[in-house]
């Protein structure tokens, strides 16, 4: 346990570092969700007067929520980008020769990608709430929303991390990408589902992040709603995710990775 | 252009830009996901967009009764950028590899040189703007300008993808790497949403959102396309969308002719 704790910790202070004092890593991940909210929540504005639209808190609110999310998805798949670079380049090898406890490779980069997506999560509500966001949900309503981010955060890093590590290239980017971003863009992002119609109302009642998004707009509505599916979703995915994380790991270790 | 071969024993200027741009056509075609990769996407987002977003068709105001038509427009400046980065890209890695200082110890003018590269690429992105229109068209988009407007649709995207490749050729020639030109993808990516790409300005409730998206020159290449879809024959759109379009592209071959004259005359 000890040992796994010092690896976790090693990798995650290193990933932390990394991001960092490194601008180049760390403005996209903090300017595509500013740059989505403010496209969103800006640019389709007017959608908050569709008749049927139903959202006490507003637009930007209901926007803010599913780039929060978002924010959360993308900060484990920018971090998986640079699991990809660190097998490329080599440093994942001497890594995994020197780690007394190779599982806390895993944890490390989970623990760096939560901690990134921490700083990008509040620089992204303090813009919504300077963009006159009202927040009529309480503190354990927040809070909720809060473990929502970090449960899809955790899933997104588990899913990038499997996939890094069997590819073991920079250009499994795309593949790490992809999924993350249909599985959101499949949810109900610009309207509720009850407003969407046709084959993307069909793809929205049976995606799992759907329950996710709205169990987030209850909350920070202050009218929680599939919470308990949303957490069910969310911890399911982790153990799936971290399944595929530990067997991408014992495939880059017989590899030699 | 034989005879002017034959009088100075270099290759006409007609014959070297047939020539690179035969090799850049080919050099993309040879990469599945410099083609799969600028179909799909702008198509994937058409059709996640124009579902999610039909709600807006019921707001007073909305020039089109189906959102898909709205929509079409947007996958022409999506493709135009992915032109973009790809034109970039292939020619920084021309410049990284050396094989610009080579082309340098050749009779190549440098003008055959940007044109050439530009001209393969453009090809796919008149390939790109067919397979836009022929998708629309299978879902039911009405072009309201009729068959002549398609051709004139075509043409003003081939005049977009021309401008957005001149301008990854002049990002190339000025930094010299594609990872430089790469970086600059999310900055055009950010202009094409920051535009008229969701919704017409007029419906731009938010203040500083409608002023951007004024200012932006990309909202005017959406709406001159959209116009031959959503509108019929609107002169003014169509003059604007062609004008910055052409005003783009000037800018954008002066800038890479200058980079390139700078890079050319480096060792």
């Amino acid at each position: 346990m000890r040992r796994f704790a010092s690896v976790a910790w090693g990798v995650g202070w290193r990933s932390i570092h990394n991001a960092f004092s490194n601008p180049a890593i760390l403005l996209p991940s903090l300017l595509f969700p500013l740059f989505f909210l403010a496209a969103f929540a800006g640019g389709l504005s007017a959608i908050g007067d569709v008749p049927s639209f139903d959202y006490d808190p507003g637009y930007t609110a209901f926007q803010y929520v599913f780039v929060f999310l978002q924010s959360a998805a993308f900060g484990g798949v920018f971090t998986g980008f640079g699991i990809a670079r660190d097998f490329e380049n080599g440093f994942a090898r001497r890594l995994m020769l020197a780690a007394p406890s190779r599982s806390g490779i895993i944890a490390g980069y989970a623990i760096g990608a939560l901690t990134r997506w921490l700083f990008t999560g509040a620089v992204v509500t303090a813009a919504a709430l300077l963009g006159g966001m009202d927040v009529p949900g309480r503190g354990a309503d927040l809070f909720g929303l809060l473990v929502l981010g970090m449960l899809m955060n955790v899933c997104a890093i588990l899913w990038a991390c499997g996939v890094a590590m069997r590819l073991r290239t920079e250009q499994a980017g795309s593949l790490i990408q992809m999924p993350v971003f249909l599985i959101l863009f499949l949810a109900p992002v610009y309207v509720p589902i009850e407003l969407l119609k046709g084959w993307v109302e069909a793809a929205a009642s049976i995606n799992p992040a759907t329950p996710v998004v709205e169990a987030g707009r209850g909350l920070l509505a202050g009218a929680p709603e599939k919470v308990g599916l949303a957490l069910g979703v969310l911890v399911a995915a982790a153990v799936l995710m971290a399944v595929w994380a530990r067997t991408g790991l014992r495939r880059a270790e017989r590899a030699g990775a | 252009m034989a005879t002017e071969a034959v009088a100075t024993g270099h290759p006409a200027v007609g014959d070297q830009v047939y020539v690179l741009a035969r090799r850049a056509l080919f050099r993309v075609l040879r990469q599945p996901a410099q083609i799969i990769f600028p179909f799909v996407f702008p198509l994937l987002l058409f059709a996640v967009n124009a579902a999610g977003l039909d709600a807006a068709t019921q707001l007073p105001g909305f020039p089109a009764d189906d959102y898909r038509d709205f929509a079409l427009a947007v996958p022409f400046m999506q493709g135009a950028l992915f032109i973009a980065i790809n034109a970039g890209t292939d020619l920084a890695r021309d410049i990284e590899t050396g094989f610009l200082n080579r082309l340098r110890l050749t009779p190549m003018h440098a003008p055959a040189l940007l044109a050439g590269q530009l001209g393969g690429v453009i090809a796919v992105g008149v390939m790109q703007a067919i397979a836009y229109v022929i998708v629309g068209l299978a879902v039911g988009v009405g072009f309201q300008s009729g068959p002549l407007g398609i051709v004139v649709l075509l043409a003003l995207s081939m005049l977009i993808s021309f401008a957005f490749a001149a301008i990854g050729a002049f990002l190339a020639l000025k930094f010299g790497s594609g990872e430089a030109v790469q970086g600059f993808f999310p900055l055009l990516f950010v202009m094409v949403f920051l535009s008229s790409s969701s919704l017409p300005r007029n419906l731009l409730e938010t203040d500083w959102f409608r002023t951007v998206a004024t200012y932006n020159p990309v909202s005017y290449l959406i709406e001159g396309i959209r116009s031959l879809i959503i509108t019929g024959w609107d002169a003014e759109a169509l003059a604007l969308g062609f004008g910055v379009g052409a005003a783009m592209l000037a800018i954008a071959l002066v800038a890479a002719s200058a980079a390139l004259r700078t890079r050319v005359g480096r060792g």
